[in-house]
């Protein structure tokens, strides 16, 4: 044999290869997932001797979902996709007088007597059945949060000249330095405080 | 003739690629380390439903899980078609979610307990009598903060 300098190399060429494969298979199979989701707060168990606040009815927007899913808003059977609307045009009514303490300048509603005074004062009660479809419950839970964003999005781009849930969302985020938090904190705070989410849910009722 | 005179036909000499398979694992390793598998299987169907508005759960380490939907086929026989609840690793009643509440707050950090998150992943087909039992139990354990996990879209899809 002709052969020299020892034995002949492994040829490693195809190790690339596999490895490639291993890490194509990691990458496919693992997700680096975040949860995302609807944040809500639920109300604390009052003590039982409090009496409940009196609140105006034409401060409340009620909303009941029965068990086929059909809404029940205002008294009026509504369609679903209908509820965004008529839950800004609710909350955005503004209907004190100008002058009283309870007046409302940003808001631009019809100013109608019979709905609310100010949005901090309006209510949205959501009612829901036993046996109503948790997709459905959520559907109505997006708008409702949906149309509170809507309406704070038109004001912080009004004040800010940015939209409220991109602030938000930039708040949130841990990876944001502290200084532009302190910053950030005083303007969400400033919009949350224009329309306060008042979100009541009463006690599920198997009735109806 | 001369010593510096060129060579013909030597070419462009291969690129040694030796230590590519190195570089390949080590970002192999990095995916390794750096991703999570699921800890616990689920032991019941979770389709979530979809939503528009949501918000990022950031901070894994604050969060509480809590599964609800029908069993998966091979526990329907001993469970029913019923939704029920998968806490941890095992179906429960409406009535234990409270102690594993507050079992699971007790072994977080002291400076997490008042900051913790309930994040509920119910199956869309649940019904809510079955949220609103859980729900009130949160509220008896104080865990006021909730988060219904949801995918990413449009939330009309979820009345089909």
């Amino acid at each position: 044999m002709s052969r020299r300098g020892g034995p002949a190399e492994v040829n490693a060429g195809s190790m690339a290869d596999i490895a490639f494969l291993l890490l194509i298979f990691f990458l496919v199979t693992t997700t680096i997932e975040t949860d995302a989701g609807l944040d809500r707060m639920l109300p604390p168990i009052e003590p039982p001797t409090e009496e409940p606040p009196v609140i105006k009815e034409k401060n409340i927007f009620t909303v009941n979902i029965n068990r086929n899913g059909q809404l029940l808003v205002e008294d009026e059977l509504t369609d679903i996709k209908g509820l965004r609307e008529k839950a800004k045009a609710f909350l955005d009514n503004g209907g004190a007088p100008s002058g009283s303490p309870e007046y409302c300048s940003y808001c631009k509603g019809k100013r109608l007597s019979e709905s609310s005074d100010n949005p901090a004062k309006a209510i949205i009660s959501l009612k829901n059945d036993r046996e109503t479809k948790y997709g459905t419950y959520i559907t109505v839970q997006n708008e409702l949060v949906g149309a509170y964003n809507d309406l704070r999005n038109r004001e912080a781009q009004r004040l800010f000249k940015r939209d409220f849930t991109d602030m938000e969302s930039e708040y949130l985020n841990p990876e944001t330095e502290a200084s532009r938090k302190e910053d950030l904190k005083e303007k969400v705070k400033r919009i949350q405080d224009l329309f306060p989410q008042k979100l009541s849910e009463a006690e599920t009722g198997s009735s109806n | 003739m001369s010593k510096f005179a060129k060579k013909k036909d030597a070419g462009l000499p291969a690129v040694n690629t030796a230590s590519l398979p190195d570089i390949v694992f080590m970002l192999l390793f990095f995916f390794m380390t750096v991703t999570v598998m699921k800890d616990n299987s689920l032991k019941v169907e979770n389709t979530l439903p979809n939503a528009s508005e949501t918000k990022k759960l950031e901070k894994k380490d604050r969060v509480i899980y809590i599964y609800v939907g029908e069993p998966t086929s091979q526990y329907k026989a001993q469970f029913g078609e019923e939704a029920r609840i998968q806490l941890n690793d095992k179906f429960s009643s409406p009535n234990e979610v409270g102690d594993y509440i507050l079992q699971e707050r007790a072994k977080k950090p002291q400076e997490l307990q008042n900051v913790l998150t309930t994040a509920l992943k119910v199956d869309k087909n649940a019904n809510m009598g079955l949220i609103s039992d859980i729900k009130q139990q949160l509220r008896e354990v104080n865990a006021l903060k909730v988060n219904y996990t949801t995918y990413d879209g449009d939330a009309f899809n979820n009345l089909q």
